[in-house]
């Protein structure tokens, strides 16, 4: 084993346990503190089937911030499309067998193209930051920085196009990590950058606004059922000012 | 009182204003004294060692409300929400757009409870609790009338409203708290009413109006207090026993309940629809606020609930009400708890109960102002957007004339009058003029537009609001109208008795 693969095991076990063991954390945390009160926004469902819809409705078009800005929802409605797309096309290198349809000639075409996509949609919210001045006041230097940062994942992974690495060996890598069964990573420069961002990312995402991802899931304005007069809804720690009468 | 300041201007079309970093960082409401806390159950000066106790607040409520740990974990720094407030439109203040008002505390809150924030506090935006942070939380929260339209927008559903009542939790539980909220409160804890009107008095207006009402109608319309085994108890805003257009609407309850020959009253315990516990994000006394119309209800005998027009009680009363004085199984399960006087008007219209003359609001043009708390936190009738369509309904139903202002400035996206929230004092009059400009720039195209004279509304505070800065926009205080007002002017009343 060579000290790069050696090394970057490590930093992906160790990111793998941030990310997953912090993730899982703060889920817990959200679903443990209660919601004392109803607050649901309009407009506000009134049945269990009708808030999945409208989350659903969140989650895929992003229907809210469409309603308030057509610039930043275009951008952002492109850039996190195009890191779907990207994901499925990196599917490739962590299942063996690949999955069918990870395999499909349009997914993986559609996952390289995601790429530029990416960069269009993050260069239009960086450029958002600097240029719209209410943005602008808003931001702090890790608002710019994880926009940075993400344009410099699809970047890097986007020259490998130009500055190619054996790709069987970087599935057999990652299919060993997951089987611990390990294998040699080939240690070429651009790939190596590229990991390297993704580490970063995958130790910083539950500790900064990256959990609006799950964070979403647990706004009460957003997954509340309008129905306060029909059933009776208190937290547990308002049950102790509950009198006999 | 207030310094001198300039009334916005009308924009023909409305631009989204330029920063001006501390436009209004000079307003701040006056502060609470030593009674008034204290007869809350809060400090009344600031305490010795505020710092470490905000702080531990601030935790104590994280673990308490998911919103407030969730809204300051999530906010993305997108800036959807950044030309959403009237208050930013109407201040240009940075600290007045929403996530500008939220990032006040949420800095904090990076500092104290987040990893990034206690090593790397520059990178993050964090910042220590200083006395100008606190000052700046004073200044700024209470430059919120937690209207929720920023919610609206939010991709994640983050709602100002949540962190502004928390942090006004956290200071009030450090001894820094406003005196108009919390003089009022104590108010009704003591003696039923946000203007401490006691019984006798309140006996003696609703006398006087059943002789009004008598001299104008010829019909002996009863406005009845403490009458026991009534089939409605009505828990009304005060400022309905006497403020205009306020009083005019608590004659249309009366003539609708009188018309319907159902048989209601007022509570002196509970002569107070208005929580305004909800303000300061005291869960302990809004709940205890709440508890006596329970305890009337109970008192009374009553069958069912029923609240007036008062935009923020009918928050509480729809949204928290079972949860904070429920359950309320010993009412009429027939009917919703509680109930809204619209929804009352509007089932009796269904019914063919009611009859009108809509020529009676003739020379009035109408239009309609949905009132935040109404629009954004609650609904009417059983279906969704119900408190949209209902008074609608009921306006077109009792009168002639009637136009909706921009789409972009009503239902679900309308605009606060700018008094809401516990805003609604003179002190904070230069803010309130200022963020009444979106709503006052509707208004104004849609009377230069289709001549409209009037603009109806459910809330005392709307009503309130309006009738003072309406001069400002050089309009008359008289252009604000109650909703049952218009009800009352249309009504054809029977001579015969129930």
């Amino acid at each position: 084993m060579s000290f790069v693969t050696i090394l970057y095991a490590a930093m992906f076990y160790f990111a793998a346990a941030i990310l997953f063991i912090g993730l899982a954390y703060r889920v817990y945390e959200y679903a443990k503190i209660p919601a004392p009160l109803k607050i649901p926004t309009p407009p506000a469902p009134m049945t269990q089937k009708g808030v999945a819809i409208r989350i659903f409705r969140e989650v895929v078009f992003f229907e809210s911030l469409f309603s308030a800005t057509k610039w930043t929802w275009l951008f952002s409605w492109i850039f996190h499309l195009a890191l779907l797309l990207a994901a499925f096309r990196h599917l490739k290198y962590f299942t063996d067998p690949v999955w069918f349809w990870v395999s499909f000639e349009l997914v993986q075409v559609a996952g390289h193209y995601a790429a530029y996509l990416m960069l269009a949609g993050l260069l239009g919210l960086l450029a958002r930051r600097v240029f719209v001045d209410r943005v602008r006041y808003i931001s702090s230097p890790s608002d710019y920085l994880i926009l940075v940062l993400i344009i410099a994942i699809a970047g890097s992974g986007l020259m490998m196009k130009w500055f190619p690495s054996d790709i069987l060996a970087i599935k057999l890598f990652f299919v060993g990590l997951l089987t611990f069964n390990f294998s040699e990573l080939p240690s070429d420069v651009v790939l190596l950058i590229h990991l390297s961002l993704v580490i970063a990312l995958m130790i910083i995402f539950p500790y900064s606004k990256l959990l609006h991802a799950p964070g979403l899931f647990f706004s009460p304005t957003r997954n509340q059922v309008d129905n306060a007069r029909s059933k009776r809804h208190v937290a547990n720690w308002a049950k102790r000012m509950e009198s006999t009468k | 009182m207030a310094s001198k300041f300039e009334t916005p201007q009308v924009r023909k079309f409305p631009i989204i204003p330029k920063l001006e970093n501390s436009a209004t960082s000079h307003l701040s409401p006056f502060k609470s004294k030593e009674e008034f806390q204290s007869s809350l159950g809060y400090p009344g000066e600031l305490v010795e060692n505020w710092q470490e106790k905000a702080i531990d607040k601030m935790g104590d409520l994280l673990g308490k409300y998911r919103s407030l740990r969730v809204y300051l974990d999530s906010c993305i720094q997108c800036g959807a929400c950044t030309d959403k407030c009237h208050y930013y439109q109407g201040t240009k203040d940075p600290n007045n757009m929403p996530v500008g008002r939220q990032n006040l505390m949420r800095s904090v809150y990076r500092r104290y409870f987040t990893l990034p924030g206690k090593y790397f506090p520059k990178l993050v935006g964090a910042k220590d609790l200083t006395k100008e942070v606190l000052d700046d939380w004073y200044s700024y929260y209470h430059q919120c009338s937690q209207c929720r339209r920023c919610a609206v927008f939010c991709p994640i559903g983050i709602d100002t409203a949540e962190i502004s009542m928390a942090a006004r939790e956290v200071m009030d539980s450090i001894g820094v708290g406003q005196k108009y909220c919390n003089e009022i409160i104590g108010k009704v804890h003591k003696i039923g009413n946000n203007l401490g009107l006691p019984e006798p008095a309140l006996a003696d207006t609703l006398e006087g109006l059943e002789e009004d009402v008598l001299d104008d109608t010829e019909i002996d319309v009863k406005f009845p207090l403490d009458v026991k085994d009534s089939e409605v108890l009505l828990v009304t805003p005060s400022a309905d026993f006497f403020a205009e257009p306020h009083v005019d609407g608590l004659i249309g309850y009366a003539k609708v309940f009188h018309q319907a020959g159902i048989s209601w009253t007022l509570s002196s315990h509970a002569s107070e629809a208005a929580n305004f516990g909800m303000f300061i994000g005291s869960y302990d006394n809004m709940k205890k606020l709440a508890m006596r119309i329970r305890e009337a209800a109970l008192e009374l005998n009553v069958k069912r609930i029923v609240f007036g027009e008062c935009g923020h009680a009918w928050r509480v009363a729809y949204s928290f009400l079972n949860t904070l004085a429920g359950p309320f199984d010993f009412l009429d399960p027939r009917y919703p708890v509680p109930q809204h006087i619209c929804e009352i008007t509007n089932g009796l219209i269904d019914q063919n109960v009611l009859n009108f003359d809509k020529s009676a609001n003739d020379d009035m043009t109408l239009t309609y102002h949905d009132s935040c708390n109404v629009a954004r936190a609650s609904s009417m009738g059983g279906i969704m957007g119900g408190q949209f369509t209902i008074p609608r309904k009921i306006i077109q139903t009792v009168a002639n004339n009637f136009y909706d202002m921009d789409d972009e400035t009503i239902k679900e996206k309308t605009y606060c009058c700018g008094g809401g929230g516990g805003l609604l004092t003179d002190d904070l009059m230069e803010l309130r003029v200022k963020g009444a400009l979106p709503r006052m720039e509707a208004l104004k195209h849609l009377i230069e537009e289709k001549g409209v004279t009037h603009m109806a509304a459910i809330c005392a505070i709307c009503k309130s609001q309006f009738s003072k800065v309406f001069q400002y926009y050089d309009l008359e205080l008289d252009q604000i109208v109650s909703l049952h007002q218009l009800v009352s002017n249309a009504l054809i009343m029977n001579k015969k008795e129930v």
